[in-house]
Formats: C-alpha cells, sequence, structure tokens
C-alpha cells in the first residue's frame, strides 16, 4: 500500500480507511477488533460512555486510538449540539459524528437537524463528521456549514442490506471535495470494497462486524477488502465495459481517415 | 386525582371528570381490528409468504401470531434472532424493579394487590426508604430503575411519585414508571422530575372481559387506560411499554392487539421508543379463581418472537416471573432487557420486606449473575446506553 496515501479528516491524517464501530459486542473484543481491523478510528455512542466502570466503553479502548463520539440517541440539533459539547467534556477530543435520528423504526438521519448542528458545533471547533441520508444539495450545505466529511448511508442502519443507495453516493463522490465516509448498511467485505473502489475516502462499518460469529477476523476481513478497494481505485480500474464496438458497419466510419 | 368510589355497576367506557380525554383515533383502529382478527383463518401458505418479506404489515403479524405459524416456530426463532443482532448486535439491557407502595384502590381479580385482597400486608416507602432502597440497589452497578406503585392515587399521589423520581435520578441514569394511569400533564411534571420510560399493562385488549376482571376502582374504565401512553407521549416521555396479561382473554389475540397498540402509537409519533412485556398469569398470594386461557413457553416464545420480526426494533423485556431457563434461552432469541436482583416485596431491598409482593418470581438471580450468564452466552450486558440532551 502506498504510505503516502493518507486520509485527511479535520487536518488529522489517517493511514487506515476503516472507521470501526464499537456499539453492538462484547467491549472485551474491542482491542481484538481495532487490532486486526487494523483501525485507527472508532466510533463511540456518548451514551454508553457516560456511565462508571466496566460498563464505559471508553475504559475498553486501547490509547493512541482516535475516538468519534457520536450524538446518537439526539432527537434534534440541540440534543446532538449538547451531547458533542459533553463528548468534549469527557476529554473525546474534537471529532463528533454527527446523528440526529427522530425515527424509531428506520433511524434514518434528519438531515435538515443535522445541518443546523454541523453549523454551531464547526463553530465551535468541532470537527464534524456528518452521518447523512446521501442527497447532494444536503452534502452541499453540510460542507458550507463547516463539515469535515460526510458520511452517506449505505442502507438502513444495522441492517446489512448492501449499497442501497450506491448510484447517490456516487455522486457525492463526484461533487463533494470532503472525504465521503460510506456509514451504515454495508454488511459485508465485498460491499465495503465495492464503495472503495468508487472512489469513497473510508468506510464505517459496525453491526457487519458486530454480528460476525468471529469478530476480529471479520475485522480482518473488512481491512483487507477496503484495502484491495483503495488500490483499485488509486490503479484505476481497467476496461470493464463490455466490448460491443465491433459492428460491421461503424456508426463513425463517414468521417473517413 | 380524587378517588371515587368505582364499582362493577360502572360503565367501563364512561371516563370520569378528573381524566383527560384526547382526540385520537387509535383505540378505534385496535378495536376494530383486534375484532376481525382470527387466528385461525391463516394457513401454511400465509406463514411462507410472510417469512419472505423483510417489512410486514399487521395482518403478517398476525399470521406470525396464528396456530398455522406454530410448525415454523424455529424458523421464527431464527428470524428473530437475525432481526435482533441487526437492532441490537449482542447488547443486553439490565434492570431492576423497584416497588415503593402496593396500596391499590382498583380491584382485579386476579391480582395480589387487588383492594379486596386482605391477606396481604400493605404498606408505603416513605421518602427516606425510597432513598435507602435507590442507593441499596445502585451498589449492584445497575443504571436503570424501574419504580412501581399499586394503583392508588391517594396512598401514591402523582407528588410522591414525582419526588421519588427525583430520588431515583440522583442514583440511576434511567427512570421507568409503572404507576396508575395519568393525565397529560402528570406525565409533564413526572418527566421533568427525571422519568423516562412508562410502562403500562392493558391487561387485556377485549373490553368484555376486562370489564369482568375489573370489578372496582378507577382501572375499569377501559378507554383512558388504553390512551395511558398515548398521553405519557404527548406529555413528553421518551419511550412507552406494552403489555397484555396473558391468559385473560385468548392469548394470540392479546398478543395482536399489544403489537398493533404499539405499532399504531409508533407511527403517530416516529420517535418514541416502543418496548414490549409479556407477562403471563402467575400464582398469586390470595388470588380468586378465574378462568384462564393457558398459555405455554411454546405459545410464549411464539409471541416474542413475532414481536420482534413484526417491530425489530422494538425493546423486549423479559420477566423475572419466568423461569432461568426460559428468559437464558429468550435472551439469546430476541428479548433485550431483563431485570435481575429482583424482590417485589415493599422495602427488601435495603432491610425487611415491610409489604408483600404482587406476585412470586421464579428467577432469583442477582445483577452480577445475570451479567456473568450473559457474559457466558456471548452477550453484552449493558447497564445504560441514554444520556439526557435535553
Amino acid at each position: 500500500m502506498n504510505s503516502n496515501d493518507k486520509l485527511t479528516i479535520g487536518g488529522t491524517e489517517f493511514t487506515s480507511r476503516f472507521i470501526l464501530g464499537s456499539g453492538k459486542y462484547s467491549h472485551e473484543l474491542i482491542s481484538a477488533a481495532i487490532e486486526r481491523g487494523g483501525a485507527e478510528m472508532i466510533t463511540v455512542a456518548l451514551r454508553r460512555a457516560n456511565t462508571s466502570g466496566d460498563d464505559n466503553i471508553l475504559n475498553h479502548i486501547p490509547k493512541g486510538i482516535t475516538l468519534l463520539p457520536n450524538t446518537s440517541g439526539a432527537r434534534d440539533a440541540k440534543e446532538a449540539i449538547r451531547i458533542a459539547r459533553l463528548a468534549r467534556e469527557l476529554g473525546c477530543g474534537d471529532f463528533i459524528k454527527i446523528e440526529v435520528i427522530r425515527d424509531s423504526k428506520y433511524l434514518l438521519p434528519d438531515n435538515n437537524e443535522t445541518i443546523k448542528a454541523t453549523e454551531a458545533l464547526a463553530k465551535e471547533g468541532f470537527k464534524v463528521m456528518a452521518y447523512m441520508y446521501p442527497d447532494l444539495n444536503v452534502a452541499r450545505d453540510l460542507v458550507s456549514a463547516g463539515a469535515s466529511s460526510v458520511m452517506p448511508l449505505a442502507a438502513p442502519i444495522g441492517t446489512n442490506m448492501g449499497l442501497a443507495t450506491k448510484e447517490f453516493i456516487r455522486i457525492l463522490i463526484d461533487e463533494i471535495d470532503v472525504p465521503i465516509i460510506v456509514d451504515a448498511g454495508i454488511g459485508r467485505p465485498s460491499e465495503a470494497c465495492q464503495v472503495m473502489e468508487m472512489g469513497a475516502d473510508a468506510v464505517m462499518a459496525n453491526t457487519a462486524v458486530a454480528t460476525a460469529g468471529d469478530i476480529p477476523l471479520m475485522a480482518d476481513a473488512f481491512r483487507q477488502a477496503i484495502i484491495a478497494g483503495r488500490q483499485a481505485y488509486l490503479a484505476g480500474l481497467g476496461r470493464v465495459i463490455t466490448d460491443k464496438a465491433a459492428a460491421s458497419s461503424p456508426l463513425t466510419g463517414f468521417l473517413g481517415e | 386525582m380524587q378517588t371515587e368510589s368505582i364499582t362493577r355497576e360502572h360503565d367501563i367506557w364512561e371516563y370520569t371528570p378528573d381524566m383527560d380525554i384526547i382526540e385520537t383515533s387509535v383505540l378505534d383502529q385496535v378495536l376494530e381490528s383486534k375484532q376481525a382478527y382470527n387466528p385461525d383463518d391463516y394457513t401454511d401458505a400465509d406463514i411462507k409468504s410472510v417469512l419472505n418479506k423483510t417489512i410486514l404489515s399487521p395482518n403478517d403479524l398476525g399470521a406470525l401470531l396464528s396456530p398455522a405459524a406454530t410448525p415454523y416456530l424455529e424458523t421464527l426463532a431464527q428470524r428473530a434472532l437475525q432481526e435482533t443482532k441487526k437492532h441490537f448486535g449482542n447488547t443486553r439491557y439490565l434492570f431492576t424493579p423497584l416497588y415503593i407502595a402496593n396500596h391499590c384502590d382498583n380491584s382485579c381479580i386476579y391480582c395480589g394487590f387487588n383492594k379486596e385482597n386482605d391477606i396481604i400486608t400493605r404498606a408505603k416507602l416513605d421518602l427516606d426508604a425510597v432513598e435507602r432502597e435507590l442507593i441499596s440497589i445502585s451498589k449492584s452497578g445497575l443504571q436503570e430503575i424501574l419504580m412501581l406503585t399499586g394503583e392508588s392515587p391517594e396512598y401514591s399521589p402523582i407528588e410522591y411519585i414525582g419526588e421519588a423520581v427525583k430520588l431515583a435520578k440522583k442514583h440511576f441514569n434511567i427512570v421507568g414508571l409503572e404507576i396508575y394511569p395519568a393525565n397529560v400533564a402528570d406525565y409533564t411534571y413526572l418527566r421533568d422530575c427525571g422519568a423516562d420510560f412508562v410502562t403500562v399493562f392493558q391487561e387485556t385488549y377485549n373490553p368484555e372481559i376486562y370489564e369482568r376482571f375489573h370489578i372496582g376502582g378507577k382501572k375499569r374504565i377501559f378507554p383512558y387506560r388504553f390512551a395511558a401512553q398515548e398521553r405519557a407521549l404527548k406529555g413528553g416521555m421518551r419511550g412507552v411499554a406494552f403489555a397484555s396479561l396473558l391468559g385473560l382473554d385468548h392469548h394470540r389475540k392479546d398478543a395482536y392487539a399489544t403489537a398493533l397498540h404499539a405499532y399504531l402509537l409508533q407511527r403517530k409519533y416516529p420517535h418514541a421508543e416502543i418496548s414490549f412485556s409479556v407477562p403471563r398469569i402467575r400464582p398469586i398470594k390470595g388470588s380468586l379463581d378465574g378462568d384462564f386461557y393457558e398459555v405455554s413457553e411454546r405459545d410464549l416464545l411464539q409471541i416474542i418472537c413475532a414481536f420482534r420480526i413484526f417491530m425489530p426494533f422494538a425493546g423486549i423485556t423479559i420477566s423475572s416471573r419466568e423461569n432461568k431457563i426460559f428468559r437464558d434461552n429468550v435472551l439469546k432469541i430476541a428479548a433485550t432487557k431483563v431485570s435481575a436482583g429482583v424482590d417485589t416485596g415493599i422495602g427488601a431491598h435495603s432491610g425487611e420486606s415491610v409489604g408483600d409482593e404482587q406476585f412470586e418470581i421464579d428467577d432469583n438471580r442477582s445483577v452480577s449473575q445475570m451479567k456473568d450468564y450473559l457474559k457466558s452466552a456471548g452477550l453484552e450486558p449493558v447497564m445504560s446506553d441514554y444520556i439526557d440532551a435535553r
């Protein structure tokens, strides 16, 4: 892997393009999953980090790993802002993943409230990573509001349904200049590989790893898939369109030599 | 609310003047749909068709609860497990109930707190005693508590409950309430005191059977109890829990109505956090005899799996009324919340019980025993996943 190929989010450089979730499996397995996944950034739901002792997920994350606290549980911009500030007070750093959800069934993010929260928190110096439903106009507004990256969902959270929003993510990759980190819904390493091949900057996975039979092994599989996809993207995909240009009467034959 | 004498002559549809009446069509929808639901209408082909769907309608729920689905119980359990994993991963939540009073104004034929039941010792903890209980429980490491009273606004007025909630919030991160149904303003007050969740058991969604079993007290007023969750949400509660006491009416029908009730409210209040309890009739001290439907563990598991598949995001609490083996296995499949360190007597956590319990429990494991079990099953015990951002 090209060691100069860095991912830069909010001025911080990362070599790994795999962001790991932490919320749905045993605390004891977090270290192993980070190590095998080669992750340098891990998301932590702040609502799981405000209790004491063994139950506090923060106590299980190895030093040197960048924390990405998220605002899950927030139902509007105001709540997201409060949770972000609390994350900073708890020493979780300046990164914050904005998650505003007011639908308990599909858990789809509220894009409008996410823009509001992004604007307020970017002004306060947070490096905002905005979880969003992939809409080009919203992504542009998030960038204008100061987002350090946008995190479009591939499918509803937790569903492992794969790249349901692929064509919309493709548009964001084309149009948006901050890193595009595909988040939510990715169920298997091959899907992570595919979005990396498309040019996504990184992949975040939680449930797909958390519900695997062997969590560290699945983290390793994601690591390799993400590297493979990235390398394919950097290499430039070869000829993959089917060759149908051999018609006996070429349409452009009239142009002559 | 002032206490009034409501007897078996009182019309179960007639509100008392102090009761909020809210505009809602949910009651009519649930009762009409339940009326039309015949569990025997479904065929093997219906079940197969439902199992191929990813998003289920209420009619699909009806199929999963039907006798036609019983040969598919293993398939239901497998599907339920997948849904549980998607939405909850391996996490399971722990809590304990705290009974602070057992005075009750109601006469419910099947219940140990029944006001006609003079065998049991009545008690109500004063606030100092409540705090002693809270401190004692918090030493277990629990972060969530469910505060319960008998249904007596006279002995346990809203202000008393509110003060108890404030104390609970000092020692716990999440406070649930299982008290008599209250008005919207009461729920707002209790939320402001720190309450997060409200649980109300409708007992049965069959008005005729409801009328027969609830022979006195305000609980007799069926629609007021039915609308409690909606009033709680209007009052600003974060989540609401639903249950029928399985066995009063035919369990398939009551389970159907319970889930439909939750489903319709979630559609109306999409942010609401929904959860279910699935109690069955259990033996109680001094209970009167009644005609109950037998609900087997097989039946109960079918209901739990159907709830999970129909509303995959909803919490399901498994009570200590059930035995250890059943709880352990249901936690692996579909239940997401479990009580531990349970003592339903009044004042039992910090000393001698001064009042009797509502029912007998079948699984008396401590919090640490329950945590050990969850870990041994590859599950992650979670004490709290809530941050108060209000």
